[in-house]
This record gives C-alpha cells, structure tokens and sequence, in this order.
C-alpha cells in the first residue's frame, strides 16, 4: 500500500475523539498555520501541492481560491460540500465518520487561508448519523480553542456550522447547494457569476468538497512541494476511492495516485478480485456520471498503455475510448451484469434527481428512462437505440448544470461499447425479460479489434 | 378541528440555536433542518399546518415552505408507517442484490414499494444511492443504516423494529 495521508490513523481506536486525534499529529497542521504563517503562504503551499478537487471536477483547488472577491466589502464564506451522493461513492462519509476531526481542521486551514470567519459543512439528509458525529467534534474542537474568538491567540476568528440537506442529489453542484443553505429549493444557479464572487447571500463564497478541505491539512504539515512529489504529472498527491459492485473487497482506499488499474482491481491491498470467480465485464471509475469502460479498455488505454488510477489516464482516448477519474466511485461489473438494465437504472436516478429548470434535462431524462426500460423489459425497437443516442446529445451541453452531461454521458458511453448488448434485447425480448438473464447466459463486450468505435 | 401544532419547549430551544447559525435577517437558512424537525416531532410526516408552523417561526410565506418540501425526498407529504424502510434500488446495490431485497421485503410484509402496513408499522421506500455502496444491499430506517443485508438479518431487523413498536425518524436533537 502507498502512502496513507488522509487514512493513515483510521484504524487507531478513539480516534474520533479530539484528545486521540491530536495525540496522533492532529491540529499541528492548524498550529503552524496560526503561528508561523500568514493566510496566503497556506494558500501557496495549496498551489504549490497541485491539490485537485476530489468531488469530481478536478479542478486546481489553490486556482479556484485564488478566484476569491478579495475587494468586497462583504463577508467571505467557505462552504464545505458533503452531499456526497453520487453512485458509487462513499469516500466522503467513510472520512466524516472516522476521522471526523480530519475535516475539522481542514476546515479551519481553509477558512483561515481564505479570509473566512463563517464556514458551514452541508452534509447530506440521509448522512443524519454522520451529522451527529461532525457535530459533536465541532463542539470538541471549540472546547480546546480551535473555534471561536481570537483562536489560539492569533487574532483569527471563525465560527463553523453544520448544515443538513434533505435527499437532493442536486444539491452536490454548487450553486444548488448555495441555494439550499439559503433555504431554497435546489436549483443551479446560471454561472457567472461565479460564488467566488457571488455565493452564499451574494457574498464572495468558496465551496470544496470533504477529501480537498481534508487533503489541506497533510499539504500544510508536508509542504506543498513535498505533496507534490506523490503521484503522477499533474495528478498529485493521494486519492479516497470507494470500491463497489462485483469485487471481493468493496470499501473505501486511499491510493497514490498512479496505481494502476490493474492492480487496483486484483492486488489483495485493494479490491481483490472480481467476486466468485467470475469474469471482469465494464467499470464505472468516477461515479455513475462517466463513461462506462468495457473490459478490454480497463486496463489498458485503446493505444495499449497500462490505464492508471490518474485524472490524465483514465481519461486517456477521450470520450471515444477513455473515461474519468471523477470522485473516484469505483463500480465494477461483471460478466452477469446486464449493461442495459445498469444504465436504466441510472437514467431512473438521473430522472429522478432532475431538478427541472431546464427542458432537456426535465424531458430527456424521463425519455431515456422510458425507451431504456422499454429495452430492457423486451419491448424494445432497434431504432430505440438510436433515438437514445439522439437525445442523449440533444441534453448534452444544453444545460444550466452539469446534471445533463452526467445523465448523457452514460447513455453514451454505454451504446459506444455495448451496441450489440442492446440489439441483443431487441433481438431476443423473451430471454430479457428475465432481470437475471445475464447470469444464464453472459454477455461480453466484443473485443477490441471488433468493436466499431464511434 | 385540528389541534393546533407547536414544538415542545426542548424542540424549540434547539429550532432557535439552528436559527441563530445563520446571519440576520437570513433566518429561511434554517428551513431545511426545521423541516426535519417538525417531521420528526409531528409524527413522521409534514401535514400543511406542521409546514404552516414552521413558515410561522421563520417567518417567510407558508408557499415558500411548501415549494422546498415537496423538493427534497426526504420530506413526507403524506402520512407514513412508524418505520419507513428506505432500500437503495441505484446500481451499486442492485449489482448486489437489492431488488431481491425489496422483493423480499415486500412479500414479506405484504406490501408494495410505496406502501405501508395495515398495522401503520412498516412503509417499504426504495430510494436513490445512499452512500453505502461498498457495503450493499442496504436500507436506512430513522437515521439509522443496515448494510451488507440478508434475508436473515432482515427477518432480524423486523423482528427488533416491531418489538421496539416506536417511531423511527430522523432527528436532530439528543432524542
């Protein structure tokens, strides 16, 4: 295993308490901050780290804070994003409930950093336990003096605050989270402006998920530099991946970024395996947003380069070929699974959580989901599977937010890899009425050399 | 007539520090955790005068309540039974078996998705990605999670629930 930033303390008893916490290294990251640094050195190091956003964007985390109003006049707000609720993806509430004490600091790092004396978290509805726990470690760090008036002494203040959202999958794009937190429905606001400029109350607001506030505290103790050096190119530092669907070892991994996907899925330290004995059919290896892999472009990318666990490679080939890091929602098939009952089930999620302001998303979604189960259900037509197609591309890119690229993409990726799973529904509707025929009679992708790539 | 609605002190004092997180004259903030709050203390579900109520404490038009609460799954706008199982139906579970799970469930309890007992005890709600997908087939009941399910360990579940005979929900407080 490689180096546990985030994770290294996990299995260490009581560590959810503050005393075990700070007994273990905790809050010395925040000390050297408070007293040996001024906000924008911790913003440097965060640069120089090349931390990337680990909700799935990606995004240069120092960039984004450097993005920050820093002449309004209004207050600044740092809001941490925990309405994890893309499939797949588990990482967030795995750190929350362990470590909860690991964001607590991060917390206040970034605050700190950004000029901020109010932060909130927004955690998740159905996270209520995990609420709980966030809740009492506020309370703890500003019964040691981590929160509060004038902290430590260094003339910083900041209150921190918990937030709880109620069943919105919306609500992890970060204008319909703003929205939230003011008491609105969930939805996505039209960019720009930008909440660097105006966010939360129209004031200059930064909003990070749970791994990148949690990442900022091993960043200030190592040295942006030091950071830096983990990982590949310009996917640096350690990654939260959440293992899920047919492997021997589902639950939550930290990785260097660069492990290969190979041994990400069949090393013992990782997923050990595909379960049963079965054969490896597809991966989902951000979330249920990106493309689906099939077998044969897991591990190595379509120029026959080994895949690695990296923003650049797994995204390697493009959309044609490649796929996405994501929030690193790791979901692995096998050959039991049926493609096209996998994507009605995410096009019934994306549906469902459609929030409705834009046309193509409210009306294509409700469409793939019904031509899909349409499919699916043995009633299907082959010119169902270009209709998909075509009105996948006619959400795409036409919405206010990401949530119509995040329902497209996987309509996409699918019919690009596993066209002849859906003529195969149309072509024997009475063995696919069965919702297990996969197990009777697997499907596996063609290979390579036959596929047609389109 | 209907009685009419109001916390009880404890669960007033705590709408009133959820508030006071937000700044002046923001206090709407606070309407998704009071939400939560009425649901769990008027019987698991919000009726118009629980939402009217908590308008009232906010201070903000009782449509404005009404829009959020029929936005966010979590928020009943119909009564439900005293336990409502959530089973995750969204990929990761049902490559491990979920809708075996509600198939089960269902049989078992007589009921369909969507539905609730005669008894007013279970409600069966299949609900998108909880964020337990490394340890599914899941349900959450109240705020709890029961993962890495079985029929077994369901039959066990149902067993405790309908024992305990008590309401689960969400809540915020200490309760």
């Amino acid at each position: 295993m490689g180096r546990q930033l985030l994770l290294e303390h996990i299995n260490v008893a009581g560590i959810q308490s503050y005393e075990v916490y700070k007994q273990k290294g905790g809050y010395a990251a925040l000390e050297k901050a408070l007293k040996t640094m001024a906000p924008d050195a911790v913003m440097e190091e965060v640069k120089k780290s090349g931390l990337r956003g680990r909700g799935g964007a990606g995004f240069p985390t120092g960039l984004k804070w450097s993005f920050l109003d820093r002449k309004s006049t209004k207050p600044r707000y740092l809001v941490c994003n925990a309405d994890e609720s893309e499939p797949g993806t588990f990482k967030d509430r795995y750190l929350m409930e362990k470590i909860p004490h690991a964001l607590i600091e991060g917390m206040i790092l970034s605050s700190f950093a950004l000029g901020a004396n109010t932060a909130y978290i927004y955690i998740r509805g159905e996270y209520f336990y995990v609420h709980k726990i966030l809740e009492k470690a506020i309370d703890e760090a500003y019964a040691a003096g981590w929160l509060g008036k004038n902290i430590m002494g260094s003339g910083y203040s900041l209150d921190l605050y918990m937030h709880i959202g109620a069943g919105a999958y919306i609500c992890g794009e970060e204008t319909a989270l703003l929205e939230s937190l003011e008491g609105k429905r969930g939805n996505p606001r039209i960019k720009p402006p930008f909440p660097a400029i105006a966010g939360l109350y129209g004031a200059p607001t930064v909003v990070n998920n749970v791994e990148t506030i949690a990442a900022v505290v091993p960043i200030i103790n190592l040295g942006g530099d030091e950071y830096a050096k983990i990982g590949v190119g310009k996917s640096t530092g350690t990654k939260l991946i959440s293992a899920s669907g047919h492997i021997n070892k589902p639950g939550v991994y930290e990785i260097e970024l660069g492990v290969s996907v190979e041994e990400f899925i069949y090393s013992d330290q990782y997923c050990g395996g595909i379960k049963n004995g079965k054969r490896l059919k597809a991966c989902v290896p951000g979330g249920s947003s990106v493309p689906i892999l099939p077998v044969d472009l897991i591990t190595k990318t379509a120029k026959g380069e080994t895949r690695l666990m990296t923003y650049e490679s797994l995204s390697d080939g493009g959309f044609a070929t490649g796929s996405m890091l994501g929030s690193g929602g790791f979901i692995v098939y096998d050959e039991t699974a049926c493609i096209v009952r996998s994507l009605w089930n995410f096009s019934r999620f994306y549906h469902h959580e459609s929030c409705g302001q834009c046309s193509p998303c409210r009306e294509g979604t409700g469409w793939l989901e019904k031509v899909l189960h349409r499919i699916e259900e043995g009633h299907g037509k082959m010119s169902d599977i270009d209709l998909l197609w075509d009105i996948q591309r006619k959400i795409e890119g036409n919405t206010i937010c990401p949530l119509g690229d995040a329902a497209a993409w996987p309509v996409a990726s699918a019919i690009r890899h596993f066209r002849h799973e859906f003529e195969y529904h149309v072509k024997y509707p009475e063995k696919v009425k069965d919702p297990k025929h996969g197990h009777y009679e697997p499907i596996m992708p063609p290979k390579k050399e036959e596929a047609v790539i389109v | 007539m209907t009685k009419e609605l109001k916390f009880s002190d404890e669960t007033l004092a705590l709408a009133n520090k959820i508030i006071a997180r937000y700044p002046e004259g923001k206090q709407k903030s606070a309407l998704l955790p009071l939400l939560h709050l009425a649901q769990a203390e008027f019987d698991g579900w919000l009726s118009p005068a629980a939402m009217d109520y908590v308008a009232s404490l906010l201070k903000i038009l009782p449509v404005e309540v009404y829009e959020v609460a029929s936005f966010y799954s979590m928020y009943n706008l119909k009564p439900v039974g005293k336990c409502t199982l959530e089973v995750c139906r969204t990929v990761p579970c049902w490559l491990n078996g979920s809708e075996d799970l509600v198939a089960y469930l269902e049989k078992k309890l007589g009921v369909k998705d969507g539905e609730t007992t005669k008894d007013g005890m279970f409600t069966i709600k299949t609900v998108e990605c909880l964020g337990s997908c490394g340890t599914a087939p899941m349900l959450q009941c109240g705020a709890e999670f029961h993962e890495n399910l079985t029929n077994e360990k369901v039959d066990a579940l149902l067993t405790k629930l309908k024992t305990e005979g008590t309401r689960k929900t969400y809540c915020l407080g200490d309760k």
